[in-house]
């Protein structure tokens, strides 16, 4: 069985980001990258920030930025359930080498309060939103 | 001249009551709006992760959550969802009524009902009724968010969890169109299955990494996403509804004053004749 395009939907929880048929997709997963093409087995698994990356119908790639939520995979159909969604052009570059720089510092200095996972968490965040706005500059 | 001066003042006062509710129509014009846009932005969320939802009550899962399992009817929840204010038209009786049918229902088949409410309207109908309300919410205003709603819906999830309840629905009111508002009762436990034909074969999911964290994690967004979205919903039927009542209760009141006025204008000139037939017949008798 092969299909020549998947239908994926990303939604977040204030907006549908997405909805159309692609040919690839390419996003992280919790226990690491996934690649996902069409006629894909069932698959169930959380996502954690990091960059979502299509391929359309029309060849044409398009990268987000989800951080965090749940990924659900039939072979003709891919939904994302994310918590947060933003398109590359959405992102605040500054904000994001900020939040990164804030959160090295506070793990390099841990202070005895500080929740080491919080951190840990803000710092993915933010870098992987470095990654996708990086990913987005290169294709352009 | 003192003719109709009853009829006058009660035109003044229909006059007052028609401003009120044009005033009332406008606001719930404006908040509509505001509900509707705020409806349509969560429900791609709720449709997607009740379609996921739906293929994972088809699979063949290795891991069988207590939400997936069918058991025997004894005891039904609902979580009803209505107004906190009245002046809607028939919104709220109409999915009371619809909730009891359904209850009644199952009722018949010797189960027991249970009622988790959401806003006040629902709170004083079904304590009027001596039904068994478990969990009540209200006050949740016009942006509600979910951790308002966390609290009832956790007081149904655990009696499920514990078996005093063998089904949970969840009843609000669809918003189809302005004029249109479908009273819905949505199956929330156990999971419904989906009717696509595709995947009605033996399958399971490749897990990452755990099928028991994964499915907890998921189950309880559903059901909270569910809730969430059945809330927003009702709120902009709200005020779809009392948009449309107010307008026909002011098209109404244009309506009384038209036959107050006639009736006004009907005894002014009967006063009017009768004065001119007094002065006529006594000119008469005096030349």
């Amino acid at each position: 069985m092969s299909f020549i395009t998947v239908h994926l939907n990303v939604v977040s929880a204030h907006e549908s980001i997405f909805s159309g048929c692609i040919k690839s997709l390419q996003i992280t997963g919790s226990e690491g990258e996934l690649g996902i093409v069409p006629g894909h087995a069932p698959l169930l698994t959380a996502l954690k920030p990091g960059m979502a990356r299509f391929i359309k119908s029309d060849n044409t790639e398009e990268v987000l930025y989800v951080a965090g939520g749940m990924l659900e995979v039939q072979p003709r159909s891919i939904i994302v359930l994310a918590d947060v969604v933003q398109r590359a052009n959405e992102i605040d570059g500054q904000a994001a080498i900020a939040a990164k720089a804030s959160a090295e510092e506070k793990i390099n200095h841990l202070s005895k309060d500080a929740d080491f996972t919080l951190l840990a968490a803000e710092l993915a965040r933010a870098v992987a939103q470095l990654r996708v706005i990086q990913m987005a500059k290169k294709k352009n | 001249m003192a003719v109709g001066k009853e009829i006058k003042t009660k035109i003044a006062s229909v006059q007052n009551t028609q401003k009120i509710t044009n005033a009332m129509e406008m606001v719930a014009a404006s908040k509509m709006r505001k509900a509707q846009e705020g409806m349509a932005s969560s429900r791609p969320y709720a449709t997607n992760i009740r379609n996921v939802i739906g293929h994972i009550a088809l699979g063949n899962l290795e891991y069988r959550h207590p939400y997936m399992i069918e058991r025997e009817t004894k005891r039904v929840g609902y979580i009803v969802v209505s107004t906190d204010r009245g002046l809607c038209g028939g919104l709220n009786i109409n999915l009371f009524k619809q909730v009891l049918a359904d209850a009644a229902k199952w009722q018949q088949q010797d189960a027991e009902i249970d009622f988790a409410v959401v806003g006040s309207k629902a709170t004083s109908f079904f304590n009027n009724m001596g039904a068994n309300v478990t969990a009540q919410v209200s006050g949740l205003g016009d942006s509600p968010s979910v951790t308002d709603l966390v609290g009832s819906v956790q007081v149904m999830l655990k009696a499920f969890d514990d078996g005093e309840i063998d089904k949970l629905f969840i009843v609000y009111n669809k918003f189809v169109n302005t004029m249109t508002q479908q009273p819905t009762i949505d199956q929330l436990l156990p999971l419904p299955k989906s009717d696509d034909e595709e995947i009605k074969h033996r399958w399971d999911y490749i897990y990452e990494p755990d099928a028991n964290a994964l499915l907890d994690m998921l189950l309880v967004r559903y059901v909270e996403s569910q809730v969430y979205q059945g809330v927003v919903e009702n709120l902009a039927c709200e005020q779809a509804a009392r948009m449309v009542a107010m307008k026909s209760a002011t098209d109404n009141a244009g309506d009384i004053i038209d036959d107050l006025q006639l009736v006004y204008n009907k005894a002014r000139q009967a006063a009017i004749t009768q004065e001119l037939g007094e002065i006529v017949a006594g000119a008469a008798a005096v030349g």
